[in-house]
């Protein structure tokens, strides 16, 4: 309730972004930090559910997985690898500098994470429309004649499922990092707080990790 | 509703739009209360419906496609609007933080986003109701919900999207329990109720995840034939089944943990006495929450899963006895020799404790391999999971609401009416779903529109018994909205306990309390008084 934050922001010497229901920021931060390691692990459940399932389909039909996953471009994927991680050092370096109130510097290193991400997603469009163009697609859409396996399509699915999900993460990812740009602008964060930078931080790392098994398992593993 | 003359919640602040866009736990809390009853009434008319078509072997009022409608709306509402979130939802959401006592949850913003992303999953998933339907079942086994022309993805859509705000729910809930416990409110002094949604938050972060993934790749299944659960495309429909049953199992003590919560809260209450088995009841929650997860192939017993792996299941899902069988026993210990005290919420507590009890040993039926096999699919079922649902959340939401409703409302429900009520209730929940045992048993399928002759007798007496229950049920709405306008003016402990939230005025300020208060007491330390 509005009125109730200015009640308790307004001449008692809080914060003002210590919300009246915490005693101090140092618990706040610890709150919301734990929330969202709980959020995390949500995530890592949904993806869980796409991880059994290739799990169940690669043991099902191994040669058909061994196949299939030759037309993934590796140099791509490798490029892609190393843009997320060092989007992840960056972002690493973004979150440490607002730990310092080093509020330009912090803004220049989320602008270079924002910039890796959407690398990520050049390179990944041209994977994509390559695999359109060859009618590499999941299911019922799947039309390539040189892949042999009556099961294949599956393939195309998992990989498609399991990307686009992760894809769809990066997107988000930017939009929280460009919020946060927006608010760091505005002067709102310091050294007693930073929470949201913190945050999308978790959130982006656990972006890139999900690459990390994607990565092995799609391209290089079979 | 605020005639009452201190500041409290309700009169804090006015107009429509201060409580759609509301922080403060308590007003969601209600927002939350009468949404899902609501949405029981609408999931309650379709039960309703359906006992009516049920009345006579063949057609009685609509036809099969219609049926299969009736029975799809009424299972899917009543699962995803219904019973998962009413009892964190809103008596979590009013009681919880106060017990703690706390002046809000930890996330207050994310509190009101999952109410609302509730309404929004709940407008998608009602909306085909006015559009072609679904007639999966609530369950959208594949490969028919790939196939079926009906509305389903719209269904799926809903359940999708309020799986967020159960999410949401459950984690804010774990950090505010951690985080928001007020001086001298250690965790052994910690109520039950707060415990059992401790259990209940583990349960909704664990295993919606996977519910979300699931309907993802259904509601993809239908958009772009992806195949994974398609046979046609060499995919697996069984897989399917374990998807949905490994969130659709312990999903299923997301609605019944909180409702443990609040019998263990209004027994020791009602019978004057220390809880027995504070820590056993506690601990216990989490062992049913543990053993949710590992009991999921049950369902599946016919389903062409190994001997093995009904055999591991099978023994896994009679384990959930043992925790079940621990609370039950306790709660009755706390009774023995108590001052026991027969006010609206222990009849309901009491009804819960009949109630549950039948469905929980038909599950341990249900749990024996060879006996499933003849009875998977069958009335038999149907009976067992309404005796443990209504006959055990609901009820136990009735216990909840009859307990806090002076503390939500600032006033006082009448009691003989309750009690009348009750047993309009519990007659009407017997006479509906006892019958059904024994179809089941007789091999009448579930989900079927119509049935052979010799099963009507049983059928007309089921379905007399449901409009029983709809009598109490609208009896209860109607006392229940006269008291809220003018019952008489609750005091601030109208039941003498313990817990924190009657430590404060009826209704809460709207930081709960004048004061944060310091713990210094276990919140169980009732005395019989002698004659």
């Amino acid at each position: 309730m509005s009125n109730s934050h200015a009640d308790n922001s307004h001449g008692h010497g809080h914060h003002p972004a210590l919300a009246h229901h915490f005693n101090n920021m140092e618990d706040q931060f610890e709150a919301a930090k734990f929330g969202m390691w709980l959020f995390l692990v949500t995530e890592v459940l949904m993806f869980g559910g796409l991880f059994i399932g290739y799990i169940v389909f690669r043991g099902l039909y191994p040669e058909m997985f061994a196949e299939a996953h030759k037309v993934l471009s590796v140099p791509m994927g490798a490029l892609n690898t190393i843009v997320l991680i060092t989007s992840s050092l960056t972002m690493l370096l973004g979150v440490t500098s607002a730990q310092r109130g080093e509020r330009t510097k912090s803004v220049r290193f989320l602008w270079v994470t924002i910039l890796l991400a959407a690398c990520f997603l050049v390179v990944k469009y041209f994977e994509y429309s390559h695999k359109f163009h060859e009618g590499l697609l999941p299911g019922a859409l799947f039309h390539n004649e040189h892949i042999t396996h009556p099961k294949a399509p599956l393939f195309f699915s998992l990989y498609f499922m399991m990307t686009g999900l992760h894809g769809f993460h990066v997107v988000v990812g930017m939009c929280l990092i460009f919020w946060i740009i927006r608010r760091s602008k505005r002067n709102e964060f310091s050294p007693e707080f930073y929470t949201p930078v913190e945050l999308v931080g978790f959130y982006w790392h656990f972006v890139d990790l999900v690459w990390i098994y994607l990565f092995p398992l799609m391209y290089l593993v079979p | 509703m605020t005639t009452s003359s201190h500041s409290n919640y309700l009169n804090h602040s006015k107009g429509l739009w201060s409580w759609l866009s509301t922080l403060d736990h308590k007003r969601i809390g209600l927002m939350y209360l009468f949404t899902t009853l609501t949405f029981f009434l609408v999931g309650g008319i379709f039960a309703l419906l359906i006992r009516l078509e049920l009345f006579t072997p063949g057609q009685t009022i609509m036809d099969p496609n219609t049926y299969n409608r009736m029975f799809t709306y009424h299972g899917a509402i009543m699962v995803f609007l219904v019973i998962i979130p009413a009892i964190p939802g809103a008596l979590g959401n009013f009681i919880m933080p106060i017990m703690l006592g706390a002046k809000d949850v930890a996330f207050p913003r994310l509190n009101l986003a999952s109410y609302w992303i509730y309404v929004a999953g709940a407008v998608f998933a009602t909306s085909a109701l006015f559009l072609k339907g679904a007639d999966t079942g609530w369950t959208f086994y594949t490969p028919y919900s790939i196939r079926t022309n009906s509305t389903v993805i719209l269904v799926l859509t809903g359940a999708f999207i309020a799986g967020f705000s159960s999410i949401l729910t459950g984690l804010n809930f774990i950090v505010t329990i951690h985080k928001l416990r007020a001086p001298g409110q250690s965790w052994s002094r910690l109520p039950l109720f707060v415990w059992a949604l401790y259990a209940t938050s583990i349960v909704q972060v664990l295993a919606t995840p996977v519910l979300a993934i699931t309907l993802l790749l259904l509601m993809m299944e239908r958009l772009l034939g992806i195949g994974i659960f398609d046979p046609k495309l060499g995919g697996d429909p069984v897989l399917f089944q374990h998807f949905f049953w490994f969130y659709s199992h312990p999903a299923v003590y997301i609605m019944a943990l909180p409702g443990f919560g609040i019998i263990s809260e209004v027994i020791p209450v009602f019978s004057r006495k220390p809880i027995f088995g504070y820590k056993a009841i506690a601990y216990s929650s989490f062992g049913i929450a543990l053993i949710a997860f590992i009991v999921w192939g049950h369902h599946m017993y016919v389903s062409g899963q190994s001997e093995l792996a009904n055999f591991v299941f099978s023994l896994l899902t009679m384990a959930v006895a043992v925790p079940t069988g621990i609370k039950v026993f306790s709660w009755v210990a706390t009774m023995y020799r108590g001052q026991v005290r027969f006010e609206a919420p222990m009849l309901y507590a009491l009804g819960f404790l009949e109630l549950f009890t039948v469905g929980g040993l038909t599950g341990v039926f249900l749990a024996t391999l060879a006996v499933d096999v003849h009875l998977t699919a069958t009335y038999f079922v149907v009976a067992h999971f309404h005796y443990v649902m209504v006959g055990g959340t609901i009820m136990a939401l009735l216990a909840g609401l009859h307990y806090w409703f002076p503390k939500m409302s600032g006033r006082m429900y009448p009691e003989k009416p309750a009690a009348i009520a009750f047993w309009f209730i519990l007659v009407g929940f017997n006479v509906t779903f006892f019958p059904q045992f024994i179809l089941g048993a007789q091999g009448m399928p579930r989900r079927y529109w119509g049935y052979l002759p010799e099963f009507t007798l049983l059928n007309q007496i089921s379905t007399f018994g449901s409009w029983l229950l709809a009598v109490g049920f609208v009896y209860i709405a109607i006392y229940l909205w006269k008291a809220m306008r003018n019952g008489p003016v609750a005091t601030a402990n109208p039941w003498s306990g313990l817990t924190l939230e009657w430590q404060t005025s009826s209704p809460p300020p709207h930081d709960n309390f004048a004061n944060t208060p310091v713990v210094t007491q276990w919140p169980y330390e009732y005395r019989v008084e002698k004659a």
